[in-house]
């Protein structure tokens, strides 16, 4: 029998009383990613050598009686912008390919010193910008749910891998949406920590001052364990958050939200949304309002700016963020036969190396920042961010949590937007005013779309540094939609090894 | 809306280095436009008197104290060069400089 | 006709603008803890932050703002009570990143001064060298450029890269237009310059070694008709890599924009190369279009917000003004300005007031570090205080006071510590240059030479003390030069009933 089914915490259960080692649970998942993987593509590289290294050595010192994390032995995936030794990090694109960073990003060092088997790197679009993984350099991950659709993104190798029972638990990163998206299109847990509260050091930089790490799970207890595990102070990374992390795994096991102020955002609702996505955010209401917590409509009126605020911030940061990479010191070199020089290298190099959109926020960002237009672009936009900030503040002196749909729509069909920048933009919407503001939000999984039986997910937001009140809402709600469907509603995708 | 020429797009593109094909600044240049006419709402809202955030936190005077920690090594350092020469990065003729 | 430069300053007015980039001292680099060691091997102090490595995050070296903060304090400046890193876009193979983390509107110290005092033939002036601001950002890695001199074979030149010296602490402190110089103007930016080397140096935050490249130069000079009121199109000069280049860089500069204003040609504005060998200055290459830098707040870092304690305890650290300190010790000293001018080119101020610190008298510190030991630096070419220590000449200068040595055996024992014999008394002992100022030893050579010469030793006695120099030579070459003369007649006169 199989445990790859079992969530995180019951295979921590199992592996400290024995019932299954390490290395026959790696063993177990390396089988499914053999067998499922073709057809999802949500792996780059699969670290097979390095994760039954890890796994026994975690099992030996279990025998040993060691002292060992919660998370030891436990598999999991990871996002292709983590910097980890000697392992191929591509962010996704062509002109890293082949690089081996000689170093650990912070977040790997923390799974390995926790005794985590890292399975392998996972697909994502180019450098983090996109909402599909259609941007990746290495093909398109499909949603496990339905293989002609996309997983969004840009972790939409992690969210599928997790979806498709490859691994329990991922690594994504989050700078508009991109580990809520692609959690709630393929209903799992994904959750984006308050800016800070995990280290950036190793992370491939998109947007510096909205990017964030974050765990994805498939039920909330699951994902708050990761969440500990990655998240702390780091004196590598400036902007790290040098305070205790919130008690996210105590809030996941909590269940209870009577007395709880829940917001509901009037400007992320109605009209724009998918109706079966409407309709099951507003019986999770009806469910937390039986647990005993209070809905208030609140207004954030600055929120439909964020959008375009963000479409000129990140792709700014990107554009400096993403000079380095320039053929010189690592990835690809294109063009060097000896008679160009090395700005011309550069230039070939990046042509051939970016992808189509990168160079289209590339381009953008560079006329955002350049002068002249500084001011009307991301002059404003940095503006803007303050009034989103203050929309939040204004929200959070009246309630405990904010919610919203996370995405407009379920999930779209590969494809279906990506000639359209906007179109595919505009996926973004309810979950950039978050990182506009650096707080933390989850991706929760409500159930099924009615019209196209597709995963809807339920967006929770908290203060800054608040991120135990959305485990505390999440678990909570998580457990009455069990009790009402009498099974997680990840058991009702289709059998993936039986498809063809 | 914002008009964004074939030649402004060159320009932008040559700041970034990358050598776009002609057709590729043309198709740019379209998008672009389009892009910066729904980027430009921001300016609806952005008035004078509002500060700019440029960063979510409010932290200040985060450093590390002067102490020299071990450095790559040599073999590290160059380990995804695309080309070295001994214990140096091997790169292009650097020109605009004697 | 060509405008000699008196010719041109008589008709042309030049504004001033100096840039000064000094490397910290610090142990490791700006924003990464490697290390920060001249002439290291290459790319062997380099880690992901300083090669730009994807992921990699900077963190700011505290002691480096420090610094910083000091700089401005001892330059007058306001300290910004808010002040933030700002990342400057532009390619370039030497620069990780392809930006470099520096200040742009938010700089550390801002709105300072220095003054700056030269000596003409009207006597010493003193100019007021406003500084606009001071701030932080990093130095790029080296270049060596392979092939290509000759034949220009294609495909045979390309660059090396070392990235050892990327990410070390860079101050760069820029000077408002400096108005008002007339033909000065070269003579002011050296003594600048010179003056602010000397500030570093005593606040003790660089090397401070133009040679090296821990202090460069940029001069920015324009030209205007005397009277006209107007400021010119200004040239700036790099490669000025010494004190005497900044005065010789400027010259030449005034010189060639005067004539060219003479001929009816317009100045452009552009970057100029120093040439050290000929004094003059070549263009730049000259880029197609302007650099647009891009600036925008480094999202990477948090703004530095120095509290006013913080900023009084570095002001308290402030050590005295270097010109402040030269004035107070020549008063002290009472040395003429000329002598002070010897010490000061000699860079020998410190150990002198070191040396006479130690006990030693002030005008035999002075004559034998200006003196003796210097003439053998300078044979040798080395720094006078890699010869000997401030305490050996201290000791030696107290024999000579003590009348234990005499001039001429200090000499001595002054070449044996050069040479490594040992310690002053160690040299003393091993080459038997005692002075003989044993009272007994001396004496009996005394007793001896009035014994020699009784009719000499009795018009002593009778009042003829002239006379008394024959007996000094007498006892003088009996101890082979060995004796004090001073100590000799003292002790020989008050033997003969004179003292």
């Amino acid at each position: 029998m199989s445990s790859i089914h079992l969530t995180a915490a019951e295979m921590a259960s199992a592996l400290s009383k024995g019932e299954v080692s390490s290395v026959e649970l790696t063993k177990e998942h390396l089988d499914r990613i053999a067998l499922v993987d073709g057809k999802i593509n949500a792996f780059l590289y699969v670290d097979s050598e390095g994760a039954l290294t890890q796994a026994e050595a975690i099992d030996k010192k279990r025998a040993k009686g060691g002292e060992l994390s919660p998370l030891a032995g436990i598999p999991i995936a990871v996002k292709d912008i983590l910097a980890q030794k000697g392992i191929p990090t591509t962010a996704g694109s062509k002109i890293l390919e082949g690089w081996r960073p000689p170093y650990d990003a912070t977040v790997i060092s923390k799974l390995k010193a926790a005794g985590v088997v890292i399975l392998g790197k996972t697909n994502m679009d180019e450098f983090a910008m996109g909402s599909s993984t259609e941007n990746s350099a290495y093909g398109t991950t499909q949603n496990p749910w339905d293989l002609s659709r996309t997983p969004g993104g840009s972790s939409g190798g992690s969210a599928a891998a997790v979806a498709a029972f490859e691994a329990p638990l991922a690594i994504g990163t989050d700078t508009g949406g991109s580990i809520r998206q692609p959690a709630a299109l393929t209903g799992i847990v994904g959750v984006k920590p308050t800016y800070g509260g995990v280290s950036r050091y190793g992370v491939i930089a998109y947007s510096s001052s909205l990017d964030q790490v974050g765990p994805f799970g498939r039920t909330v207890l699951d994902t708050a364990l990761l969440h500990e595990a990655i998240a702390g102070h780091d004196e590598r990374d400036s902007t790290s958050i040098n305070a205790p992390v919130p008690q996210v795994v105590a809030a996941a096991k909590r269940l209870d939200v009577k007395g709880m102020k829940i917001g509901v955002i009037k400007e992320l609702s109605g009209s724009g949304f998918q109706a079966g996505v409407s309709a099951r955010i507003a019986e999770s209401l009806e469910l937390l309002v039986a647990a005993g917590a209070e809905i208030v409509e609140v207004s954030c009126p600055n929120f439909e700016y964020a959008l375009a605020a963000y479409y000129l911030i990140a792709p700014s940061e990107a554009s400096s963020n993403l000079a380095r990479f320039d053929s010189m010191r690592y990835g690809i070199r294109i063009g060097d036969d000896g008679s160009r020089g090395a700005e011309e290298v550069m230039s070939a190099t990046r042509e051939a190396g970016f992808g189509k959109e990168v160079k289209r926020r590339i381009i953008l960002g560079t006329y955002a920042l350049s002068s002249g237009y500084y001011d009307a672009y991301y002059g404003s936009a940095q503006k803007v961010r303050t009034l989103v900030k203050q929309d939040f503040e204004k929200a959070f002196a009246k309630v405990d949590v904010l919610v919203s749909p996370v995405t407009p729509t379920t999930a779209f069909k590969i494809g279906e937007k990506s000639s359209d920048p906007v179109a595919m933009y505009l996926s973004d919407i309810a979950t950039i005013p978050v990182n506009m503001a650096g707080i933390g939000g989850m991706s929760l999984p409500v159930g099924l779309a009615e019209e196209d039986g597709l995963p809807v997910g339920l967006q929770i937001m908290a203060p800054l540094m608040q991120d135990d009140r959305f485990y505390r809402v999440g678990a909570t709600l998580e457990a009455a939609l069990l009790a009402k469907w009498g099974k997680p509603i990840l058991s009702n995708a289709p059998d993936l090894a039986a498809q063809k | 809306m914002a008009a964004i020429s074939r030649d402004d797009v060159a320009h932008l593109a040559k700041l970034a280095r990358i050598e776009m094909l002609p057709e590729e600044l043309d198709h740019l240049a379209t998008e672009l436009g389009q892009i910066l006419g729904a980027v430009a709402r921001v300016q609806e809202v952005a008035t004078s008197n509002i500060a700019p955030t440029s960063h979510p936190l409010s932290m200040s005077n985060v450093f590390r104290d002067d102490v020299v920690k071990p450095s790559l090594t040599n073999e590290e350092a160059l380990s995804g060069a695309p080309a070295k020469v001994d214990d140096r990065f091997k790169v292009p003729q650097i020109l605009g400089e004697e | 006709m060509t405008l000699d430069y008196q010719a041109a300053t008589e008709k042309y007015e030049p504004t001033l603008g100096l840039e000064v980039h000094v490397e910290l001292n610090t142990n490791s680099k700006m924003f990464c803890s490697c290390a920060t060691e001249f002439g290291a091997e290459p790319n062997t102090q380099t880690c992901p932050v300083c090669l730009g490595l994807p992921g990699a995050l900077p963190v700011v070296n505290g002691k480096a703002i420090e610094s910083t903060i000091l700089i401005g304090l001892a330059l007058n400046c306001s300290i910004a009570p808010y002040s933030r890193f700002a990342r400057k876009n532009y390619f370039y193979p030497d620069m990780p990143k392809n930006f470099q983390t520096s200040q742009y509107d938010e700089p550390i110290c801002v709105d300072g001064y220095l003054d700056v005092e030269i000596t003409t033939e009207e006597g010493t002036k003193v100019f007021r060298v406003e500084i606009e601001r001071v701030h932080m950002e990093e130095d790029t890695g080296k270049s060596l450029h392979v092939g290509g001199s000759t034949g220009r074979i294609h495909g045979a030149e390309y660059s090396l890269l070392d990235y050892n010296r990327a990410g070390i602490p860079l101050v760069e402190i820029v000077t408002k237009i400096i108005p008002g110089t007339g033909k000065y103007a070269p003579q002011v930016a050296r003594a600048y310059v010179t003056q602010l080397r000397d500030i570093l140096r005593s606040l003790g935050v660089s090397d401070v070694k133009m040679e090296q490249g821990s202090l460069r130069c940029d001069a920015n000079v324009s030209l205007a008709p005397i009277g006209s009121g107007k400021l010119g199109t200004r040239s700036e000069t790099k490669n000025v890599n010494s004190l005497r280049s900044v005065e010789r860089a400027l010259t030449g500069e005034i010189e060639r924009q005067a004539n060219r204003l003479e001929a009816g040609e317009r100045i452009i504005q552009e970057t100029r190369h120093f040439l050290e060998e000929s004094g003059l200055t070549r263009p730049g290459r000259s880029k197609e279009q302007a650099e647009d830098y891009r600036y925008f707040p480094e999202p990477d870092l948090v703004p530095v917000t120095p509290d006013a304690k913080w900023i009084e305890e570095l002001r308290a650290k402030l050590p005295e003004n270097p010109a402040d300190r030269r004035k107070r010790l020549q008063a002290e000293w009472g040395v003429p300005d000329s002598e002070m001018g010897s010490l000061v080119n000699a860079e020998l101020v410190d150990v002198v007031e070191e040396t006479i610190k130690l006990g030693a008298e002030p005008t035999r510190a002075r004559t034998w570090w200006l003196g003796e030991i210097s003439r053998v630096a300078n044979e040798r070419e080395v720094a006078p205080t890699s010869l000997i220590s401030t305490r050996s000449v201290a000791e030696i200068i107290s024999l000579i006071t003590s009348g234990e040595l005499t001039d001429k055996l200090a000499r001595q024992v002054v070449e044996g510590v050069i040479n490594g014999e040992g310690s002053p008394k160690d040299v003393i002992e091993k080459r038997g240059l005692k002075v003989v100022s044993d009272g007994s030893a001396l004496m009996a050579a005394i007793e001896a030479a009035i014994s020699a010469q009784p009719d000499t030793a009795e018009r002593v006695r009778g009042g003829n003390i002239p006379a008394a120099g024959a007996l000094i030579g007498a006892v003088m070459k009996a101890t082979g030069g060995a004796a004090d003369a001073a100590k000799v007649r003292e002790l020989l006169l008050k033997h003969l009933g004179q003292g």
